[in-house]
């Protein structure tokens, strides 16, 4: 038996992948030190004298929020209204997202099994469909909003469906990498058994990667209800619009109550998820 | 009509260097395997008994050389014929392909995923389509308690066994099994194989069988294919082989590690091959 050397050989001693990480960091630096400079990011601002007292005086408006009981009502049917806002455009871009991700993720290519590639005509469809979810998802939901509350004036069905365009492109893209990053083998096994596409993703790919598809969508629905809240701004319906219309009339109190209806609705959805993932998790 | 023939067949890994020099993970591989057949894979690890079988099963591509299956060059047909073709063979990894949040009920009635319609395998999702089937067939391998459990609560060796079970629900008429004995003790070992053999006799199935226990090759299988590199080092009916024969194949697999040989100087390279820079 040979013995072995007891100290690393000097061929081994250094890492392969150092250089590289050091030259990553240095990059990820110059690129993001550029960044906060342009965009003036200047945080000691916020503990300037001027900046306090006005934080102060706005808070102390804060302090209690309006309760009187018409205003309650008010604000529980915008409430409501922002909900159903952003579950109706959360489901409607289910709707394109879905079927968007069974058509872009590659772990489902069955011409890919064996060969390692996958055919032209389904690799342009693929990037087709990729910059159709880029194009939804690069206009941001208040542009779209704004252009729906153009075409078919005020009120929550813009807001419906720029939520809706928006979040199909986000929702298909983020779905496709969950289900690339999760573990192939019980999905290639089931192809190359001979098991279609859609067989394979439900008894291979959605198992594995289950718990995290539905704690993403459940955050999606989150930054909807907030995302519904500033097209109320815009005239998109719901509590944003309400929103708007009580800071224009300098009515601190009712900002805060909306504002701790925001939180509570933030909340419910983190609540939600923990229980959701302890089922499936 | 053998179920599969390859001649001279050379395979290399999709994204392997095609230089020269370069060795393919197999070469002049010539098999001919008739219905019914039971043969094991040996050789040493990395002889390439998995890249033969992932071959054998179509989920491999050869570069070179001829290959039937089912008298069909499955190569040469349309995707959707050659899948098609997929669903007429088994392929059990050596690692269970079973997702941990699934239960076992749902893992091995996977095995009828490719008979299915895509509403029949929703609907079996909801409610198992034939767990009376499921049952007996963890049954064979002692496991017909586990139907309703999750895998992640199995132990290895009941994973293993989990997965064989799913071959027993697949009709497929070629079973191609990698390793099935390697989280398994001896009873059980004995059990699996003498399982595997039934099902495919019973069935007039094809079984190939990659194994690393040439004992127990050599005392369930009839015919022995010994890989070694790459290449087919023989082929032969059990009766004629050696201990010779097998202490040849298994030469220089020493029991003992040898020192690390030197690293080779273009360190990059290696970290490129080894795709360390992808972690960035």
């Amino acid at each position: 038996m040979t013995a072995l050397p007891s100290s690393l050989p000097a061929s081994l001693r250094r890492d392969p992948a150092w250089r590289g990480r050091i030259v990553a960091c240095l990059l990820a630096l110059a690129i993001v030190w550029p960044m906060l400079v342009v965009s003036e990011f200047k945080p000691w601002i916020l503990w300037d004298w001027q900046s306090l007292s006005a934080t102060g005086r706005f808070l102390s408006d804060f302090l209690v929020p309006a309760h009187d009981p018409e205003f309650l009502l008010l604000l529980l049917r915008e409430t409501w209204q922002t909900v159903a806002i952003a579950t109706a455009g959360l489901a409607l871009a289910l709707l394109g997202a879905i079927p968007a991700t069974l058509l872009i993720t590659d772990r489902l290519s069955i011409s890919a099994l064996g060969t390692g590639r996958t055919r032209l005509p389904a690799q342009l469809l693929r990037q087709g469909v990729r910059w159709l979810l880029v194009l939804l998802r690069s206009v941001p939901e208040l542009v779209w909003a704004l252009l729906f509350v153009r075409i078919i004036g005020f009120g929550p069905t813009a807001g419906v469906l720029a939520i809706a365009l928006t979040y199909c492109g986000m929702l298909g893209k983020v779905y496709a990498e969950i289900l690339e990053s999760s573990d192939a083998h019980a999905t290639n096994t089931l192809l190359a058994n001979g098991s279609g596409r859609l067989a394979a993703l439900l008894y291979g790919a959605l198992p594995e990667s289950a718990s995290e598809l539905m704690s993403y969508t459940v955050y999606r629905w989150e930054c909807a209800i907030r995302g519904s809240v500033v097209m109320g701004f815009v005239g998109a319906g719901g509590l944003g619009q309400r929103m708007d219309e009580s800071m224009k009339m300098l009515a601190g109190a009712e900002v805060s109550a909306m504002l701790l209806v925001f939180v509570a609705l933030v909340a419910l959805a983190d609540l939600f998820s923990k229980i959701l993932r302890r089922r499936l998790g | 009509m053998p179920t599969y023939h390859l001649q001279q067949l050379t395979v290399r890994h999709p994204g392997a260097s095609t230089a020269a020099g370069a060795r393919p993970a197999l070469r002049d591989i010539s098999l001919t395997i008739e219905p019914g057949e039971q043969l094991a894979l040996i050789g040493p690890s990395g002889a390439g008994k998995t890249t033969l079988l992932a071959t054998l099963a179509c989920a491999q591509r050869p570069s070179d050389g001829v290959f039937r299956a089912f008298d069909q060059d499955p190569w040469a047909l349309d995707d959707s014929a050659r899948h098609r073709l997929r669903a007429q063979l088994f392929l059990a990894p050596q690692t269970p392909p079973l997702p941990p949040r699934q239960r076992v009920i749902t893992a091995v009635m996977a095995a009828r995923l490719p008979q299915w319609s895509i509403w029949r395998a929703l609907a079996s999702l909801f409610k198992p389509a034939d767990p009376q089937a499921a049952w007996q067939a963890l049954s064979r391998f002692n496991l017909g308690d586990k139907l309703y459990a999750r895998v992640d609560r199995l132990s290895g060796g009941e994973r293993q066994r989990c997965g064989l079970a799913r071959l027993l629900l697949s009709p497929a008429s070629a079973l191609l099994v990698d390793e099935p004995l390697s989280a398994l003790d001896p009873v059980l070992s004995e059990l699996t194989l003498t399982t595997l053999r039934d099902e495919a006799a019973a069935r007039n199935a094809t079984l190939i069988c990659s194994l690393h226990q040439v004992e127990l090759a050599l005392a369930h299988f009839p015919r022995i294919v010994a890989l070694r590199a790459g290449r087919i080092v023989f082929d032969l009916p059990r009766t004629q082989v050696t201990p010779q024969m097998i202490a040849e194949l298994y030469q220089g697999e020493a029991a003992t590690a040898p020192a690390p040989a030197p690293m080779p100087d273009d360190r990059d390279a290696l970290a490129a091959r080894a795709g360390i820079g992808a972690c960035l």
